[in-house]
């Protein structure tokens, strides 16, 4: 490490390389606090050349790196390697074009997310994807982790929305992965990689134009069972909002606690339904919402800017806001399709009594993505236990029923190893062969994603017994 | 599963295979390409065929790999707007199944009643919608491939919301083949909108740049706009498609934009269609490069149709042969007054050998690398891609 640190010196300035253990700590862990491990150096290139320059020394001394954005990753995706090098991309944070008339915007990796629609709010576009963390979180990282947020049942993730990528590979090319050009779609292959097949350097994004209406519904319901059928009925009529989100009695008594929200009382679950395009579209699909949505005993219309504001105000503390109800909880991340939510949510809440550990449900209901928030107490022996048991029997209830691991948070380190019940061995053999082509040395954050990943020069899978085709007598035909 | 002699009608750009293979199940799939590894066999895919001469002609084919046989849905969850479906099924038959439940795969397809789920994928062309929705990509959540050595994998899954391990889909989608094979697919759908309206209207060439850019800055929201021009010179028709519950009044206000014109609700005859293609020139651009790529298209001589907002147009010479040294030409001027413009020209279809049909590709060592690992032989469709992959 001390003299891969004098050869980083050597290309960066002393104060773009952090040796120092206690600055090192800093960096220890993303939004995912409990993997923690201290770098072995830290770098904060400010230019693509001089990441690719740091890439292309941990090839020479066969050193791991790990790119991070914010750190704001709940997956461990940015979890340092002690025996290699980390490399921030805080100092790259400009907006390096606007072009309206284009559409797009060119930006360095560590341009947050809100960044890109404050710069062209005003013009009235914006940036589609939205996660909850786009204050803080870097463009790089959505690259990563194919980021979306509650707008993407309408309008889908980063992939759909990031035109071209300047990547520094895993052996230190600068390499332009366009969508344009023809050839193979590697920038889709890129896109949710989460930092396994290099480093994003430069990242055009595509701008949407701001729709000329917005409507945002809140509607209550005794019970979860009811909301989820309202959810199968708009969607059943044809309707697709921009967003429809779901909080049970448990998250709105939290979001309660923390932001005085005021959503109505006594409701078991909360919708919150947001509609948006051409106005004389949206008026429309308004009314057939109102009556879609009779069956809720309370429904509020947002009229202007402060009212929606007020009716997502409670949606988008949930998170924090469960630190008002319980000492410690984990936030689960898994998808189901829409239609199994209903059994989905039972069963969570039969699995929730049996190991009495109470679990908050907020979620983003039009596209199926939970989000429990598994609450327990991390001063009483067990209940931390408990609580791992519960979040994971809440990711094989959605593979069984067709659905993900995860939404939107990614595999990380923290679920790689439940990527086996989600894939067979032959699917992440097969995504190995995209790895080894990326990235022979596997040096570009290894030990993510991936539970084992064989050495890129083993032959997965050899083949034993004859062949059907030969057995069939149907080979012969060869 | 049936395996026969090739014939004449079976040659893929002019190479003759030897056999045709026509499996019935992805395990049979499976079986035909172990069966070619082991004996170093070539192998080209096809779907209905309607565009087996797109790309350079396979260095080698042995077995034609025919998916006519897998052709059923698996599963239409109409209640999630997703569909898992087999490689072979028609465009058409997809379509026609999905309307049933007041849905659709938002793709346009020229051909489909031949054009199948695993061909559209394949070539990863667009047509005029993709404006508002994307591209074939964009719409595929999950993939089945069968890769040359038998393997069969899958990547992604039946919900839209996914973000587990690389995504292969993307990866097989405008691949033509070269890397293996798309047996099953699994699409996110859309809600058949309530009504759809065209604008019509004969435009000046000279004012096309700037009514598009009105187009896509307009609140109106259009799902789409095509340019036909039939003949260099000529003034091109413009047409563009408002979709939804308020798609009248929608209309109304784009024809503002487009300076008048018809409002109707069906498609011109030429909506997304293309008279032939014996040469074939796809024309890819920022929306900033429009005026050139017209300007371009327009010295070229070539027919253009295609659509001004999503940046892709096609451009071809209907009934008229163009010998190779006079096509290169043409396609040389055509690439260096588009890339000039941040675009890009691929030629589709040529019936010559020695045409440079991508120009340049960024990132091809990468792609080769790809390649390598998938298909080490190169027994899939082996030169009929970019860099000769
Ligand atoms: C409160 C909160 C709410 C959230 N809400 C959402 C949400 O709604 N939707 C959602 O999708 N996510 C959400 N997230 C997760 C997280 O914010 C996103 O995954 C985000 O994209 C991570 O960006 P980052 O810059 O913080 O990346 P980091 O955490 O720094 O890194 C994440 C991964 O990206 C890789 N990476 C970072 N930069 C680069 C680069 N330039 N090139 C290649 N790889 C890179 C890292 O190696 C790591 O694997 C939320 C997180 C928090 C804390
Ligand atoms: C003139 C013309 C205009 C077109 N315009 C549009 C348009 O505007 N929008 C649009 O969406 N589409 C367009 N298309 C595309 C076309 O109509 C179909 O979408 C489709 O691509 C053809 O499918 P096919 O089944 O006939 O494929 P084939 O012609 O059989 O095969 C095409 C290619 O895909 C490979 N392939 C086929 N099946 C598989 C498989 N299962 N796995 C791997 N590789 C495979 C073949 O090897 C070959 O390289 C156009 C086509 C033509 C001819």
């Amino acid at each position: 490490m001390e003299t891969l640190t004098a050869a980083l010196l050597s290309v960066l300035p002393r104060d773009s390389v952090i040796t120092d253990p206690v600055r090192l700590r800093t960096y220890e862990c993303d939004g995912l606090t409990y993997h923690r491990a201290t770098p072995g150096v830290v770098v904060l290139p400010a230019t693509a050349e001089q990441v690719a320059r740091v890439v292309r020394l941990c090839n020479d001394f066969g050193v791991p790196f790990v790119a991070r954005g914010a750190g704001t990753g709940l997956s461990g995706g940015a979890l340092p390697r002690e025996d290699g090098v980390l490399i921030v991309t805080s100092k790259m944070r400009a907006i390096l074009e606007i072009d309206l008339p284009g559409r797009r915007a060119v930006v360095e990796p560590g341009v947050t997310n809100l960044a890109i629609t404050e710069a062209v709010r005003e013009q009235g576009y914006y940036y589609a994807p939205d996660p909850s963390s786009q204050q803080v979180c870097s463009i790089g990282g959505n690259v990563a982790e194919n980021s979306g947020g509650a707008h993407c049942l309408k309008y889908g993730f980063t992939v759909n929305h990031v035109e071209a990528c300047e990547i520094v590979t895993p052996d230190g090319d600068l390499v332009t992965l366009d969508r344009m050009d023809p050839g193979y779609d590697l920038l889709g292959a890129f896109v949710g990689s989460e930092g396994t097949l290099g480093i994003a350097t430069k990242v055009t994004v595509r701008l949407s134009r701001t729709p000329e209406a917005v409507t945002t519904v809140l509607a209550a319901y005794e019970s979860i069972e009811q909301g989820g059928q309202a959810v199968s009925a708009i969607i059943g009529a044809g309707i697709v909002p921009a967003a429809i989100e779901m909080m049970d009695a448990l998250a709105i008594e939290a979001a309660e606690a923390a932001v005085a929200c005021s959503y109505p009382a006594g409701a078991g679950a909360v919708l919150i339904v947001e509609l948006d395009g051409p106005a004389a579209e949206v008026e429309r699909q308004f009314a057939q919402l109102r009556e879609i949505c009779a069956g809720a005993f309370e429904l509020r219309v947002a009229a202007d800017t402060a009212e929606r504001a007020a009716i997502w105000k409670g949606r988008k503390s949930a998170f924090a806001a469960v630190g008002r109800i319980s000492p410690a909880y984990i936030v689960q991340d898994g998808v189901v399709p829409r239609t199994a939510l209903p059994g989905v949510l039972a069963a969570i809440d039969r699995i929730s009594a049996e190991h009495g550990i109470r679990v908050a449900n907020v979620f983003h209901a039009g596209d199926g993505n939970l989000h429990p928030l598994v609450l327990f107490d991390d001063a009483e022996p067990g209940a931390g236990e408990r609580a791992e048991v519960v979040s994971g029997a809440i990711l094989d209830l959605c593979v069984e029923h067709g659905g993900s691991i995860t939404g939107e948070h990614g595999v990380g380190v923290d679920k790689a190893r439940y990527m086996p019940r989600m894939f067979s061995e032959t699917d992440l053999d097969t995504m190995q062969l995209v790895r080894c082509a990326f990235d022979p040395d596997g040096l570009a954050n290894p030990g993510k994603v991936f539970p084992t990943p064989r050495l890129c020069g083993e032959v997965p899978g050899v083949r034993k017994g004859v062949h059907p085709l030969v057995e069939s007598g149907k080979a012969e035909q060869f | 599963m049936t395996v026969r002699q090739a014939d004449a009608g079976d040659a893929v750009g002019g190479v003759l295979p030897r056999w045709v293979a026509l499996p019935e199940s992805v395990e049979e799939v499976a079986a035909v390409l172990r069966a070619c590894a082991g004996r170093d066999l070539a192998v080209v895919p096809a779907g209905g065929g309607t565009k087996l001469h797109w790309g350079p002609p396979p260095e080698r084919c042995d077995v034609l790999l025919d998916l006519c046989c897998l052709n059923e849905i698996l599963e239409h969850a109409a209640g999630d707007l997703v569909v898992r479906a087999q490689a072979g099924v028609t465009m058409g038959a997809l379509a026609a199944a999905l309307a049933g439940e007041g849905q659709e795969l938002a793709v346009d397809v020229p051909f489909p009643e031949g054009a199948t789920v695993g061909g559209t994928l394949a070539t990863a062309t667009a047509g005029p919608r993709a404006f508002r929705y994307g591209t074939p990509r964009d719409l595929l959540i999950g993939v089945t491939v069968v890769l040359p050595d038998g393997t069969v994998a899958r990547s992604g899954g039946k919900v839209v919301k996914n973000v587990a391990g690389y995504d292969l889909g993307k990866l097989f989608t405008g691949s033509y083949g070269t890397l293996g094979v798309i047996a099953e697919a699994t699409f996110r759908l859309h809600p058949l909108p309530a009504a759809r309206r065209w604008v019509r209207a004969e435009v000046d060439a000279a004012d096309l740049p700037a009514i598009a850019a009105a187009l896509a800055a307009s609140q109106a929201e259009p799902s789409a706009a095509e340019v036909d021009r039939p003949e260099p010179g000529a003034r091109p028709v413009l047409a563009v498609l408002a979709e939804g519950a308020a798609a009248e009044s929608r209309a109304a206000e784009l024809r503002e934009l487009v300076g008048g014109g018809e409002i109707s609700d069906a498609p011109p005859p030429w909506w997304g269609l293309i008279s032939g293609d014996e040469v074939l020139v796809e024309v890819r651009f920022p929306a900033t490069g429009l005026a050139a790529v017209l300007e371009a298209a327009e010295r070229s001589g070539l027919a253009l149709r295609g659509s001004v907002l999503s940046g892709r147009v096609l451009l071809e010479s209907p009934g008229r042969d163009a010998d190779e040294p006079a096509l290169a030409g043409t396609v040389a001027e055509l690439r260096r007054r588009v890339e000039a413009a941040g675009g890009r020209v691929n030629v589709l279809a040529a019936p010559h050998t020695g045409l440079d049909r991508w120009g340049r590709v960024s990132a091809l060592p990468l792609m080769r690398r790809v390649k390598e690992r998938f298909d080490p032989g190169r027994r899939m469709s082996p030169g009929r891609f970019v860099g000769g992959i």
